[in-house]
C-alpha cells in the first residue's frame, strides 16, 4: 500500500467523513474522526520521508497519464505541508470530547455531523495541497471552504452565523477567481496539469488572457489567505467559531492557501514571469508591510482574547507574505518555515485559550482576571505560545523571524527589517496585556475557577512543548523549508 | 465582427460584473446571495463556450461527425455547478438561522444589533 | 393543496413517470448525456413534488430521514469504495480498467456504473434533505 499514499492520504477522511455521519452520536463519532486524524497524520510523515529519501512523487489517479488524468504530485513543498495540516488536524481531534461537543450550537442527535464537517474540512486542506491538477486544486478549496463555513457557523454566538455568512460571501468570491484564473489558462494551454502548465505558458506569457488569469488568480489566493486589505472576514470568522475549529482553521486554512499561491506564482507562472514581467512583489511588499503593523496595531485594542489573536494571524499572514516578496532563498525559507512555526504557536495559543473559555465561559480579557494563578497549567502553555508569536529566542517563532530579517538584510532593506523588529515589540504589549491580566490581576470575588481536564492539557502541551523543540532542532522546519524554497526558486543545492 | 466574435465572454463579463455589484452594493442578505449565484453563472457561461469548437457536435461518439466539442469543459463546469447548489443552499440555511436569531436579514440592522450587545 | 384535485391526481400520474425517467437517465448515462447527478436531482425533483402537494408529513412518511441519512452517506462510500478497489486489486486508485481481469473496458464499464449509482444515490438523497431542512423551519 505504500506506493498508493498519495491517494490514501485524501481517501481515508474523504472514507471517514461520512461513516462519521453513520455511527452512533457521543464516542463512536468522535473515536472515528480522531482516528482517521492520526492516520492521515501517520501517512504524512510517512510521505515527508519518502520525499525526502527519494525525491518527488507523482501518483496517477486511475492510472490516466499525464496530462489527460489527474496527477498527485509531491514533493518537498507539498509532504511539508501535508505534515502541518494533518499534525494540527491530529491534534485538534485529539481535544476532549465532551468539551468540544459543550461548545456546540447542535443538539445531540446531530453531532456525528460536526464531524463529518471537520473530516471534509481536512479532505479539502489535504487534497489542496497534495494534487498536481489546477482544477482539483478549486474542488477541494470548495470542499474545505463549504466544511469550514458550517465549522464556524455552529458557534454558540449568535454573531457565528453572520461571521460564517460573511466567510461565506468572501470564500466563494475568491474560490470563483481562482475559477475563472484556471479557465482563462485552459484556454490559452488546453491543459490542467501543473506541470504541463509550467511548461506550455511560457509561449504564450505575453498574452492579455494570462496576464488576466494571473491577476484573477492573485486576488482569489489573496482573499482565501486574507492578506491585508483582503482579510475582514477573519477577524469574525475566528473569534465565534467554536475555539477547537478556531484552532484548526487558523492553523491551516490559510496556510493552504498560501500554498496555493506559491504554487502558482512560482510552480505554474514561474520566477521570472510573475516577479520579474508582472512584478508581483512590488505589490506584496507594501501590502504585507502595512498589513503587519495595522493589524499589530489593531489586536492592541481588542477586548475579547480570541479577536485579538485574529488580528494577530492577519499580521502573521503579513510575515509569511513579506518573506515571498523578497523572492529569495532565506526570505522563502523564512516564509515556508514560519507556515509551520505559526501553524504550532497559533494551534497552542487557541487550544489554551478553549482550555480557558471551557472553566471561564468567555475569553474575554476582563474575564481572564487571576486565571493564571487557578489554571497555571493552561496559561503556562499559553504563555509559550505567545513568547514563540512574539519571537522570543528558543522558541519557533524566533527562527523564522530570524531568517525573515537575515533575508531583508541580504537584500540591503534594513527599514523592512527594523519594521519586523518593531511590530515584535507590538506582539508584546498585546500577548503581555493578556498575561499581566491573567497572572497581576485578582479574580473576581466568588469565582472559583479550576484547572483544564488533562483531555484538554494534553493536546495543548504537546504543541506548546513543539515549539520549544523546533525552536532549538530546526532540522525539520527550517532544513525542510530551506529545500522547498531551494524547489520553488529553481535553485540547486 | 471582433466584438460580435466574442459575444459569449461579452455576456460573461457583464454578467459577473452585475453579480459582484449585486454582492457588494445590496444590503439584504438574499439579495447578496442571487447576486453570488449570478457571479458563479457567469463562469459557467466562461467555460462553456470555450468548450465549443466550430462546427463540432455534440461529444457523443457517432459514426459520421468527425469534430466534437469539448467535452472537458462541461465535466469540469458541472462540477463547478454542484459547488455553486451546494454554496447557495448553504448560504440560505445561514440567513434562514440569522433570521431567526435576529429577526431581520438588513446587514446593517444586524450590525447595529451586535453594536449594541457588544463587545 | 387537499382541495385541489387537479394537482393531486396530476401528481399521481406524473410522480411513477418522474421516478421512472430518473433511472432511465441513471442508467443511460454510460452509453448518452445522463447520469448519477442529472438522475439523482430528477429522482429527488419527484419526492419534492410529492411533498409540496401532499405536504411534508406524508413525504417524511413516504421517504423518512434516518433513510436519507444513509443515503447521503452510502453513495460517497460507494463512490469512494469502488474507488478503493483498484489498489487491491493491484491497479492505481479509481482505476476501473482492473474491475474485470480479462476486459479492461468491460471493468471500466462497471466501475463507471457503480460510481455513478453512488453519485445518484447521494445527490437525489441531499435534494430531499436540503428540501427537508427548509421546509421544515419554523413550523
Amino acid at each position: 500500500m505504500i506506493a498508493h499514499l498519495p491517494a490514501l492520504q485524501v481517501v481515508i477522511p474523504l472514507i471517514s467523513a461520512p461513516l462519521c455521519a453513520l455511527l452512533p452520536a457521543g464516542r463512536p463519532a468522535w473515536l472515528a474522526a480522531m482516528a482517521a486524524s492520526w492516520l492521515a497524520f501517520l501517512i504524512a510523515a510517512l510521505l515527508l520521508y519518502q520525499v525526502l529519501a527519494h525525491g518527488p512523487i507523482s501518483y496517477l489517479m486511475g492510472g490516466w497519464p499525464i496530462p489527460w488524468g489527474i496527477e498527485y504530485r509531491v514533493d518537498a513543498l507539498n509532504a511539508y505541508m501535508l505534515l502541518i495540516v494533518a499534525a494540527i488536524g491530529a491534534a485538534v481531534a485529539s481535544f476532549g470530547r465532551t468539551i468540544v461537543e459543550q461548545r456546540l450550537s447542535l443538539p445531540l442527535n446531530k453531532h456525528p455531523w460536526f464531524y463529518t464537517a471537520y473530516l471534509l474540512c481536512l479532505t479539502g486542506l489535504l487534497g489542496i495541497t497534495v494534487t498536481g491538477d489546477a482544477f482539483n486544486v478549486f474542488v477541494f478549496l470548495e470542499i474545505s471552504a463549504l466544511s469550514s463555513y458550517v465549522l464556524i457557523s455552529v458557534g454558540r454566538d449568535r454573531r457565528a452565523l453572520v461571521a460564517a455568512y460573511q466567510y461565506l460571501i468572501m470564500g466563494t468570491v475568491g474560490a470563483t477567481f481562482i475559477l475563472i484564473g484556471i479557465g482563462l489558462l485552459y484556454v490559452m494551454t488546453g491543459t490542467l496539469n501543473m506541470g504541463d502548465l509550467a511548461a506550455r505558458l511560457p509561449a504564450v506569457s505575453g498574452t492579455r488572457t494570462v496576464r488576466a488569469a494571473f491577476a484573477f488568480l492573485t486576488v482569489g489566493t489573496a482573499i482565501k489567505l486574507a492578506l491585508f486589505p483582503l482579510h475582514l472576514w477573519l477577524p469574525n470568522a475566528y473569534a465565534y467559531a467554536p475555539s477547537p475549529v478556531t484552532a484548526f482553521l487558523a492553523a491551516t486554512a490559510t496556510k493552504v492557501a498560501i500554498y496555493v499561491m506559491l504554487r502558482f506564482f512560482f510552480t505554474v507562472f514561474g520566477v521570472k514571469f510573475s516577479f520579474e514581467t508582472m512584478q508581483l512583489d512590488k505589490i506584496l511588499l507594501p501590502l504585507s508591510l502595512v498589513g503587519i503593523a495595522s493589524a499589530s496595531l489593531v489586536a492592541i485594542f481588542q477586548t475579547n482574547v480570541k479577536r485579538m489573536l485574529a488580528y494577530s494571524s492577519v499580521a502573521q499572514i503579513g510575515y509569511m507574505m513579506l518573506g515571498v516578496s523578497l523572492v529569495s532563498v532565506t526570505g522563502l525559507t523564512a516564509s515556508i518555515s514560519h507556515l509551520f512555526n505559526h501553524a504550532l504557536m497559533k494551534g497552542t495559543l487557541f487550544m489554551a485559550l478553549g482550555c480557558v473559555s471551557y472553566r471561564v465561559g468567555a475569553t474575554r480579557l476582563e474575564r481572564m482576571a487571576g486565571v493564571g494563578r487557578s489554571m497555571p497549567w493552561t496559561m503556562g502553555a499559553f504563555v509559550i505560545g505567545g513568547l514563540s508569536l512574539i519571537g522570543v529566542p528558543l522558541t519557533a517563532g524566533f527562527v523564522s523571524k530570524w531568517y525573515l530579517i537575515v533575508g531583508a538584510l541580504e537584500k540591503g532593506w534594513w527599514p523592512v527589517a527594523a519594521l519586523v523588529l518593531a511590530t515584535s515589540l507590538l506582539a508584546v504589549i498585546y500577548i503581555g496585556r493578556v498575561v499581566e491580566v491573567a497572572y497581576f490581576k485578582p479574580a473576581p470575588e466568588g469565582q472559583r475557577v479550576e484547572e483544564a481536564p488533562l483531555a484538554l492539557l494534553v493536546p495543548t502541551w504537546a504543541l506548546a512543548l513543539a515549539n520549544l523543540y523546533f525552536g532549538l532542532e530546526t532540522s525539520l522546519n527550517v532544513g525542510v523549508a530551506r529545500l522547498a524554497a531551494q524547489g520553488l526558486l529553481g535553485a540547486t543545492p | 465582427m471582433q466584438i460580435l466574435g466574442h459575444f459569449n465572454y461579452w455576456i460573461f463579463i457583464v454578467l459577473m460584473m452585475c453579480g459582484f455589484y449585486m454582492v457588494i452594493a445590496s444590503d439584504n442578505l438574499i439579495k447578496k446571495l442571487v447576486g453570488l449565484s449570478i457571479f458563479q453563472t457567469s463562469v459557467f457561461i466562461l467555460y462553456i463556450s470555450m468548450g465549443k469548437i466550430i462546427g463540432g457536435t455534440a461529444p457523443i461518439v457517432i459514426d459520421k461527425a468527425a469534430v466534437y466539442s469539448n467535452p472537458l469543459p462541461h465535466v469540469l463546469i458541472l462540477t463547478a455547478i454542484v459547488v455553486g447548489v451546494a454554496t447557495t443552499s448553504l448560504g440560505l440555511a445561514l440567513v434562514v438561522r440569522i433570521q431567526e436569531a435576529y429577526g431581520t436579514i438588513e446587514a446593517d440592522e444586524i450590525l447595529a444589533q451586535d453594536r449594541d450587545d457588544s463587545p | 393543496m387537499k382541495r385541489y384535485t387537479i394537482p393531486r391526481v396530476g401528481t399521481k400520474l406524473l410522480l411513477p413517470l418522474i421516478l421512472l425517467f430518473a433511472l432511465y437517465v441513471q442508467f443511460h448515462g454510460d452509453y448518452g448525456p445522463g447520469g448519477g447527478f442529472q438522475a439523482g436531482v430528477i429522482f429527488g425533483a419527484g419526492f419534492i413534488l410529492y411533498a409540496l402537494i401532499y405536504g411534508l408529513d406524508n413525504a417524511r412518511r413516504l421517504m423518512p430521514p434516518w433513510v436519507l441519512r444513509i443515503g447521503v452517506s452510502l453513495g460517497v462510500l460507494i463512490y469512494a469504495g469502488v474507488g478503493l478497489l483498484g489498489p487491491l486489486l493491484g491497479g492505481q486508485y479509481l482505476d476501473y480498467a482492473v474491475l474485470d481481469a480479462r476486459d479492461p473496458a468491460h471493468g471500466q464499464h462497471l466501475g463507471i456504473l457503480w460510481v455513478e449509482l453512488g453519485v445518484g444515490i447521494t445527490v437525489s438523497s441531499v435534494m430531499v434533505t436540503i428540501f427537508y431542512a427548509f421546509a421544515g423551519r419554523g413550523r
